[in-house]
Order: C-alpha cells, then structure tokens, then sequence
C-alpha cells in the first residue's frame, strides 16, 4: 500500500472524522491519498487558520485535532497554531510535507526546518526517515496528543516517502514509548494529606484551571466544592469547569479577574490549585503572591507543580482520578464546615463592596460590557470563541459559563486572530451547537479570509464583532502605563465589516443603537448561514479591575 | 491553629512545608536516551529555553545499540535540579534519568594537556604527570601533550600544576558515570 494511504487508514483508526488544511507540492502524495480518504477535509484559507481550526475542533470536543500543511511556508505558517496549542495544552497533531529525502539539507525549495523550529514549542515530533514508519508514528503522534498533559505532536514527512510503497499492517493497542507513561492516578497517600489539611483550613480556595476542562472532571470538581462550602475560583482557561453564576463562585482570578477572587488568594490560608499553572497574570508579583497561604497543587504534569510556586502538598495525577479520590477522603473526615463562616463573611462582604461593574452609557451608544451580558441573554449555551484583547476580558468577566467547553480563547500565547478559525473548528466538531466569535476589530482583520471557509463550508458560525476602532488592550495600557503616548492602536479607517461579510458571502448588519442590539444579535442568531454583525462600542472604554503588570493582588485598580 | 476541638488527627498548615529549592551542589545527572537523530538538539534546546546552564556534557553508546548515555553536570546552586529532571522527563526520547550520588557512582573525565616543555621545565612536567598517573601521548622539542584520567577534582588539580608552566591548549570531555556496584552480601 502507498504510505500515504497507510496514513489515511491510521487517522481513520483513530477516529479522525475531520482534518483541516492546504495543499502543496510536497503534500501531493497525501492530498492523492486524502482524494479517497473517509474523513472529511476542510480547506482552509490560511494554514495558521487550519490550526487555529484544530484546535477549535479540539477544545470544543475534547477530540484530537488535526491540520495539514505543505512543506517551507506552509509549514512556517503553522508555527503560531502549534505554540498556541502548547500553550494551552491542545491536543492535536500536525502533518506536514517535507521536501524530498534528497534534497533535506540542500536549502531544496521550499525547505523548511519545521521539525527544528518547532522543538521548543511541540510536545513531541516525528521526521519520517522510512516510509513503514508512518502508520506507527501516526498513532503514536495521537497517543502523545491526547494523554497525559495533552499538547501538539508535529509528524513531517518527505514527498518521496509518503508515495513509496509499504507492507501496511493495521496496528493496534497501546504504542510502545519507553520514554513515555504519564502518571495519572495520584497517590493517595499525598490526597489523604491534602484531605487533612483542607479539612483543617479556615480560609480554603480552590484554584482551579483548565486542566479541569481537559480532564472533563467539572462534575467532580462540583462534588469536591460541595463536600464542604469551598469557596472556587477559575482561571481564564477553567472558565466553565465550575458553573456561573454559583453560590461557591468567586468568579475568574487574576489580572482581569474579580476583586473577591484575588482578594480570597490573597488572604488564603490553603490554596488548591486544581490543573492551574501559576502563571504571572495570576501571581502578579511572585514574592507577594497569596502570602499566607499553603499550597495543595493537583496537576498531571509533574513539571508544572513547584515551577513558579512552591507546593506543600504536591499530588501528581489526572484530575478525573484524583478529585473523587480527595472528595471522598475529605468527607470521610467530617469537618466542621462551620470554621468557615467568617471567610464567608469575609468574602460576601468583599462581593458586595466590590461587585464587577461598569457605567451604562446615558445615551444610545453600546458599552462593550452591554454588548457581552446582551450576548449572554441572546445565548447563554452557545459555544463563545474569542480573539485576544478587552473584548475576551469582557467576555470572561460577564458572559457566565455554566459548562466546560463552552469557551475556547487562546490563554497562553494570546494569539490575536484565533477566534474565527477556532469557531470554525467547533462547528465542524459541534454541528448542532451555537457557535459565536466574539471578536476584537484588530484582531478579526488578520484572519477574515477565514469567512470564505466558512462559507464554502456551508459552515453556520456567528461573528459578533466588538467594533471599538482600537487595538483596545494595547491603547488601554498606553494610557494607563505609558503617559497616553497613543502610538499605532488606531484601526481606521476600518473595513465595511458588512460589505466584506457580504462579498464573503456572508449575512452581515452594523449596529451602534444600544436599543437595536438584543434585536439584532436575534436575527444573526435566526438568520440561517454564516453571519457578521459589526456591534460599535464605546470606543475608549477600559477594562476593570485590573492588577498592573507585576503588581499584587491588593494593588487591583477600577 | 491547634485550638481545641481541631481534630488531632488534621494537620495543623502551620506544619506544611516545601522541599524543592537550590540544592548548592553540583549534580551528575545520567540520561539513557533514545538513539536516534535530534534527541541532542531536543535537551540542549530545552536548556537554553528553559534558561538552565549545562557545565559539561558527553554522549556516547551504551552496551544497547538503541540507547544512548548522555551524562551532564548541572549546577544546583543556580538551577533547581527538581525542575530540570522533570522537565527533561518530559521529553519523550529520554527514556530514565538518575541524579548520581557521589557516594554511589564511579565518575571519571579525560583530559588532554599540551604544555610547554622547554629544556629546563620538561623533567618537572614528566614529574607531575607521574605523580598523577598520567600518559604522555606526544612529545616535540618545544611541548609534552599529557593525557589524564580521573575524578573532575584530580583534573582541575593537574590543571593548576601546570598552568604556571605554560598551558598551550587543554581539551577536557566532560564527566561520564556510572552507578557502583552493590556490595554483595
Ligand atoms: C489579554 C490576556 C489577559 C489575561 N488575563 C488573565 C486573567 O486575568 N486571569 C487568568 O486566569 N488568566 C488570564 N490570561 C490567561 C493566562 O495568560 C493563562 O493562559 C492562564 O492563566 C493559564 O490558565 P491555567 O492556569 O488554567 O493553565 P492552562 O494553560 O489551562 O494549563 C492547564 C494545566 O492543567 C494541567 N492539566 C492538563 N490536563 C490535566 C488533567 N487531566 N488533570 C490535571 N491537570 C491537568 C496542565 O499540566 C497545566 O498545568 C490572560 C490572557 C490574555 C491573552
Ligand atoms: C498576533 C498578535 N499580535 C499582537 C498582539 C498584541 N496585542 C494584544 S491585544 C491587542 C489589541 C487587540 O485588538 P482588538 O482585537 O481590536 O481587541 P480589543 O482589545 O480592542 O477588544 C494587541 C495588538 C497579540 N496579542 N497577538
Ligand atoms: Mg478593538
């Protein structure tokens, strides 16, 4: 069989329904083979889109994303979508061609390193060096992906390699990797320690994060926070694993976060980080990060866990594992839940003098926080992508995400551009759900080719664009940390957002009458197909309350 | 805390304590790795992203045609050696890692010496490199090349020995290690 074919038949033994990608000369043989293949590919417009699709299609499902591209500038254009999935744990896995085995090292056209260029920011990567390898690199490359920390696997093969002939035996069971066994299971004698000490906290928290989501252990999450009254609070990417609104709900820490969670870190006696990663927009200024507290840190990752906060009480393992484990050894305890009535108090007074709030405007114009909690009303179950910028901030500030997986933005990296091609991988992963594209103006112009995938697709995603004609977050921090010295965040003069959706092919309205939104956002909703609706914002409205770059908690402003 | 009615069985947070940090000492760490191309390229790169420092490095074959040795001293004053076995853990084609005790590894290093042998110094220098159990492996009318074997420690003492005598060039190949035998009962 063609190695190519051998291919196929790999991805269809791991389920692959969809792929995403574009074609090129030395990705002809898998493109042939691709021809007859089982599962679907979509075309997209921009290799970096085709990622961004990936790994749309993999946080909204929870399955392996894949995307494809061709040697030298396709290969590069993937570049961003592969450090995004790092970032963010992804799981998904790349394929790229490579230039023929003879010409690698000649500077052959369109030869590009991508193996060598993505070693810092892959999980792990395959050069094919012989054809018979592809099938067992294949499944090796999903195993990779998806267990453990889950994260991008890159596999770049060789033209001449992909059309060569090989014995193609279906392979099944677990790949051999020697070097590879996550642990998942915690060990329980660390959970009994943690159960122990929680059961023995006057001011508990629970950190938790997007490794909840990955894990889809929210429901085991709940049942935790409810075997006591632990007070929660979500990173950006565990926004979902706990409902909002909800009595134990603090709402997101951090930067953006709100005053009560940063403030309930800040006065902790025990923090429980849950499949969260200590990153600076949560710690803010290490030295004065949560200073009375001690640390439990569940993370799957052994790495992760006394990187940039030290742990008490380290447990290794899968949250799905471990939770019910820690729920179950701390009911056993029966603690007094009524040793936290004062952190209570502590906190719903914080909840009351701090609420999150902006001014309604007097007049016509749309706050963008309007915007969000109108998009909340309109569709409080959709699937919400976002760019990077105010609007995401908003939107995890005041869109309640009650579900996991309901809200997929690009945490780590920040990549601006990835909202569209993200929604346009939930679609394809989620036919039957609501798909919005909560969009920043600056940064839906770099990817908006990706309209003409959709609509080639027939693909029914919604982009709610939040117009504010800036580069928002970067004009907010120009004046607040840099003497309003306004240097490039102007986007005029922008697009006609209407007509380009039109010329798409696409449904398309403008609205800038605070009285028109609801009824708006209803007719993109109800209108069949592929639709843009251009919302003008306030344009200089700033995002609070914020804790300044390298701040602590206490320093929150707005 | 410890007020009463806290449950003696609890443990009381005032207890909890961390234990990774700076070690202060110099680690030999050995890796068995997969051998196979770009495995060198995966663990330095992870050094210079991760901001880690390798003080000496030597890869070579072990008696498994598969699997390499790659064997490196890491300072653990600077670096927490915690997180970077961890993080080289995570690498898929570094298939074990041992953090070699001095107490319970054998470790040697070679070094190569050209120094200056002029008439009157060339005696002293065949001297030290006796003393040290040394080979001299080449021999011209105005230098001795000095090959010598030893712990890291018996390296720098040569070292210092010689350099007053002129140090033309001193090629050095990093420490390798492997674990002692266990003394049979
Ligand atoms: C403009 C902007 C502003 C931002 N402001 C904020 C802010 O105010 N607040 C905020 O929180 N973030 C903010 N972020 C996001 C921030 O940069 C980080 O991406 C985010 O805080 C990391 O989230 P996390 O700790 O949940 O880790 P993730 O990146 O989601 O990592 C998941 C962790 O869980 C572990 N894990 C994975 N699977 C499992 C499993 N099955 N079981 C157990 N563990 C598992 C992983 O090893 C990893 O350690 C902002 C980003 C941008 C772009
Ligand atoms: C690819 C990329 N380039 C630059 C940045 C830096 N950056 C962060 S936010 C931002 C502005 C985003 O503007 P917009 O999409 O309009 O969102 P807004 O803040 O206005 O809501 C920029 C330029 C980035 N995060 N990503
Ligand atoms: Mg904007």
């Amino acid at each position: 069989m063609r190695a190519a074919d051998a291919l196929c038949e790999a991805l269809k033994a791991e389920g692959v329904k969809h792929v995403f990608g574009i074609p090129g000369g030395a990705s002809l043989p898998l493109y042939d083979a691709l021809y007859d293949a089982d599962f679907e590919h979509i075309q997209v417009r921009h290799e970096q889109c085709g990622g961004h699709s990936a790994e749309g299609y993999a946080k909204a499902s929870g399955r392996v994303g894949v995307a494809f591209a061709t040697s030298g500038p396709g290969a590069t254009n993937l570049i961003t979508a592969i450090a995004d999935a790092h970032m963010d744990s992804v799981p998904t896995v790349f394929i790229t061609g490579q230039v023929r085995t003879d010409l690698i090292g000649t500077d052959g056209f369109q030869e590009a390193d991508v193996t060598g260029m993505t070693l810092p920011v892959v999980k792990h990567s395959f050069l094919v060096t012989d054809p018979a390898q592809i099938p067992d690199y294949i499944h090796k490359a999903f195993h990779i992906a998806k267990t453990g920390r889950p994260g991008p696997v890159l596999v770049d093969i060789p033209q001449d390699l992909s059309r060569a002939d090989i014995d193609y035996e279906p392979i099944t069971g677990t790949p051999k990797l020697p070097g590879y066994q996550p642990t998942t299971e915690g060990n329980i004698k660390q959970i009994r320690i943690a159960a122990k000490a929680m059961a023995n906290a006057r001011r508990p928290v629970l950190y938790v994060g997007g490794g909840v989501v990955n894990a889809d252990a929210s429901e085991e999450l709940r049942e935790l926070a409810g075997s006591d009254d632990f007070p929660v609070t979500c990173t950006l990417m565990g926004l979902g694993a706990f409902p909002a609104p909800h009595e134990r709900w603090l709402g997101m820490l951090g930067m953006h976060g709100t005053r009560s969670a940063n403030y309930a870190m800040d006065e902790a006696d025990l923090i429980v980080a849950i499949g969260a990663r200590f990153d600076d927009r949560i710690t803010g200024k290490l030295s004065e990060f949560a200073p009375r507290a001690k640390f439990v840190h569940i993370d799957v990752d052994p790495a992760e866990i006394s990187k940039n906060v030290a742990a008490h009480i380290p447990i290794v393992g899968d949250a799905k594992d471990v939770l019910p484990k820690l729920t179950g050894e701390y009911r056993a305890l029966a603690a007094d839940s009524a040793r936290l009535d004062d952190w209570w108090k502590q906190i719903r007074s914080w909840q009351e003098q701090y609420p999150l709030h902006y001014e309604d405007s007097a007049d016509s114009e749309i706050k963008p926080q309007l915007m969000v909690e109108e998009m909340y009303r309109a569709a409080p179950d959709a699937i919400i992508t976002s760019d990077v910028g105010q609007h995401q901030m908003w939107a995890a500030q005041y869109f309640n995400f009650a579900e996991p997986r309901k809200w997929l933005n690009s945490g780590g990296l920040g990549t601006m551009g990835f909202g569209l091609p993200a929604a346009i991988g939930a679609k394809v992963a989620m036919p039957d759900e609501t798909v919005i594209c909560l969009a920043g103006d600056g940064s839906l112009v770099m990817v908006c080719q990706e309209m003409a995938t959709a609509a080639a697709h027939g693909l029914d995603v919604k982009v709610f664009l939040m117009n504010n004609g800036y580069f928002g977050m970067v004009r907010q921090w120009q004046e607040l940390f840099w003497e309003e010295r306004y240097k490039s965040v102007v986007m005029g003069p922008s697009p006609d957002w209407v007509k380009l959706a039109e010329a798409f092919g696409w449904g398309g309205a403008r609205v800038d009458d605070k009285g028109e939104l609801a009824g708006a956002m209803k007719t993109a909703l109800e209108t069949p197909g592929p639709y843009l609706l251009d919302v003008h914002v306030t344009p200089n409205e700033n995002c609070y309350p914020m804790i300044p770059a390298g701040a602590a908690a206490r320093d929150m402003v707005g | 805390m410890g007020d009463p009615g806290t449950k003696s069985e609890l443990i009381d947070l005032d207890d909890l304590r961390t234990s990774s940090g700076l070690t202060g000492r110099r680690h030999l760490l050995s890796l068995m790795v997969e051998n196979r191309p770009g495995v060198l390229a995966r663990i330095a790169g992870l050094f210079s992203r991760r901001g880690f420092n390798i003080d000496t490095l030597a890869v070579g074959p072990t008696e498994d045609p598969n699997i390499s040795r790659v064997t490196m001293t890491v300072d653990g004053a600077l670096h927490p050696i915690d997180q970077v076995t961890k993080q080289l853990h995570k690498l898929v084609n570094v298939i074990k890692i041992r953090d070699m005790e001095p107490e319970t590894a054998v470790a040697r290093e070679m070094a190569l010496f050209r120094i200056n042998a002029a008439a009157d110094t060339r005696a002293e220098i065949m001297e030290f490199a006796n003393i040290f159990r040394a080979h001299i492996v080449d021999v011209s009318r105005r230098s001795i090349t000095v090959e010598v074997t030893g712990t890291t420690e018996k390296i720098d003492s040569f070292e210092r020995m010689v350099r007053p005598h002129g140090l033309i060039e001193m090629a050095r190949t990093g420490e390798v290690a492997i674990a002692r035998a266990r003394p049979e009962s």
